[in-house]
């Protein structure tokens, strides 16, 4: 049986792990590398490295880093942030990176997204989508923002770390994502990212019953049972979570141990 | 002895090769005939679509070569894609002609009427249906990583493994000296380097027991 993926995610700038991790005794606290052989050895289904280095310099240190993770962690490596052209994507899947995901660029220009999966494959391009709860159409008073889809617009795609609002229908552009050629969607919900009171359960049941590609929950997570909830109540494959495993408040096979006591099947 | 990893433009070959590299096999990434000549056994790599791959293949003027090397007795081990070459044709985009190794054809992934995500991603349980050298060592039920929309459709009797996704899927065929996975063993942590050594084993010690 197909087993439900636990996915540690690590924020990277020039290279080095923002928020450093204080529950495992590593040589250098901030090295994305060592940090990921960590998680292997903890059970993580997966790796994702978010690179959020704004100048084009940190690039560099960002695929030395991948390509180090490639030859001593053998799980599939997951790479996003600032990726905007095919070159960029060819560049991170040649040193080593199983997957890439896209987010703003896609949202700007969707044929990144067919282009993409053209060119290397569905497999490896996971569309991020991050969304927004907004009013209702009845409680925007007549006044409807531009985007396409028109049932249901609870929740729109945000972009620039949700300080945009695109006007688009989260749920419209996961289909679109899919029709495009995307592999895998991973959500997150802005809404409840960071407040680890739990994943936005209806829009994750929402999104993963609309696609028939996996989607890979993310933001709020906080407690063992949001893993339990997010599993139980809605079709995700996969939950993300970052500094709740950086900072030692849950590990990998704590989560594991759980989920397996509530019979949702994992590695 | 070393193993040829062919080189036909199809992606990931780093992370087999890096993979092959951390369990101390030597091994080299090539097109050319000259130096699969000179390695102990083949690792057909792939991801993407089947028809590209073939394509490629052809392009780089190894697909026959391949067959006729594969016929004479020399190990051949398809990984995802790689193993999906195999067979004698897919459906993918039209129907494809294959190597044509194993008896057999590569179709969607049937899930039986179940609401399942494809592609299929993610760990799943190997499920042995005949011993292979491949697995020595492991337990049924290990988990590996899988990726992909299309599976084999063989005779049980090609068929060293299989995994449950909505209907028994092919996880692992082997025929002679030609095998190959659906699943990635270069991705598949500590469980899938075990694969990888145990390949390694079956070239060295020419120990093809699933005849």
């Amino acid at each position: 049986m197909l087993a439900k993926r636990i996915i540690p995610c690590l924020d990277i700038n020039n290279g080095r792990v923002v928020k450093g991790t204080n529950f495992i005794q590593l040589r250098d606290v901030g090295d994305p590398a060592e940090i990921a052989k960590e998680y292997n050895k903890q059970g993580a289904d997966e790796i994702v490295f978010l690179d959020i280095t704004a100048s084009s310099e940190g690039r560099g240190t960002l695929l030395d880093v991948i390509e180090r993770t490639a030859s001593e962690v053998f799980l599939p490596v997951t790479v996003g942030g600032g990726i905007r052209t095919t070159d960029d994507i060819k560049e991170i899947l040649r040193v080593g990176a199983d997957k890439i995901s896209v987010n703003s660029a896609a949202v700007k220009d969707e044929t990144l997204i067919s282009r993409a999966a053209d060119m290397f494959g569905s497999q490896c391009i996971v569309v991020a989508i991050d969304v927004k709860r907004v009013p209702s159409r009845k409680e925007y008073n007549g006044v409807f923002p531009a985007g396409f889809g028109t049932d249901l617009n609870d929740f729109h795609v945000v972009i620039h770390g949700g300080r945009t609002d695109t006007g688009i229908n989260a749920v419209e552009w996961a289909k679109r994502a899919e029709r495009l050629g995307a592999g895998e969607i991973l959500l997150t919900s802005m809404d409840t990212d960071g407040v680890k009171k739990g994943f936005d359960i209806e829009i994750t049941k929402i999104i993963s019953d609309a696609v028939s590609i996996p989607v890979i929950a993310s933001g709020g997570c906080g407690s063992l049972e949001d893993f339990r909830d997010v599993f139980k109540e809605t079709d995700a494959s996969a939950a993300l979570a970052a500094s709740l495993f950086h900072f030692g408040e849950l590990s990998v096979p704590q989560v594991k141990k759980y989920l397996k006591e509530q019979e949702i099947p994992v590695r | 002895m070393k193993l040829a990893i062919v080189d036909y433009g199809a992606g990931n070959l780093r992370s087999v090769v890096k993979a092959f590299e951390y369990i101390g096999q030597d091994c080299v990434i090539t097109s050319s005939k000259e130096v699969i000549d000179s390695c102990g056994g083949i690792v057909l790599p792939g991801v993407g679509a089947f028809r590209v791959a073939a394509n490629k293949l052809k392009d780089a003027g190894l697909w026959d070569y391949l067959k006729a090397e594969a016929e004479k007795g020399k190990t051949l081990f398809g990984i995802c894609l790689g193993m999906q070459l195999l067979f004698d044709e897919s459906a993918e985009f039209g129907n494809t002609y294959g190597l044509g190794l194993i008896k057999g054809s590569v179709e969607e992934i049937d899930t039986d009427g179940k609401p399942l995500k494809i592609p299929h991603i993610g760990w799943n349980t190997l499920l042995f249906n005949k011993k292979s050298a491949l697995f020595e060592g492991m337990n049924n039920g290990t988990y590996v990583y899988f990726v992909h929309s299309f599976s084999a459709r063989t005779d049980d009797s090609n068929v060293t493994a299989f995994t449950d996704y909505g209907l028994k899927t092919v996880a692992a065929v082997e025929r002679n000296n030609v095998l190959g996975t659906q699943f990635h063993p270069e991705k598949s942590g500590e469980e899938g380097l075990k694969i990888l050594r145990n390949f390694c084993n079956m070239v060295k010690h020419d120990n093809f027991t699933c005849n």
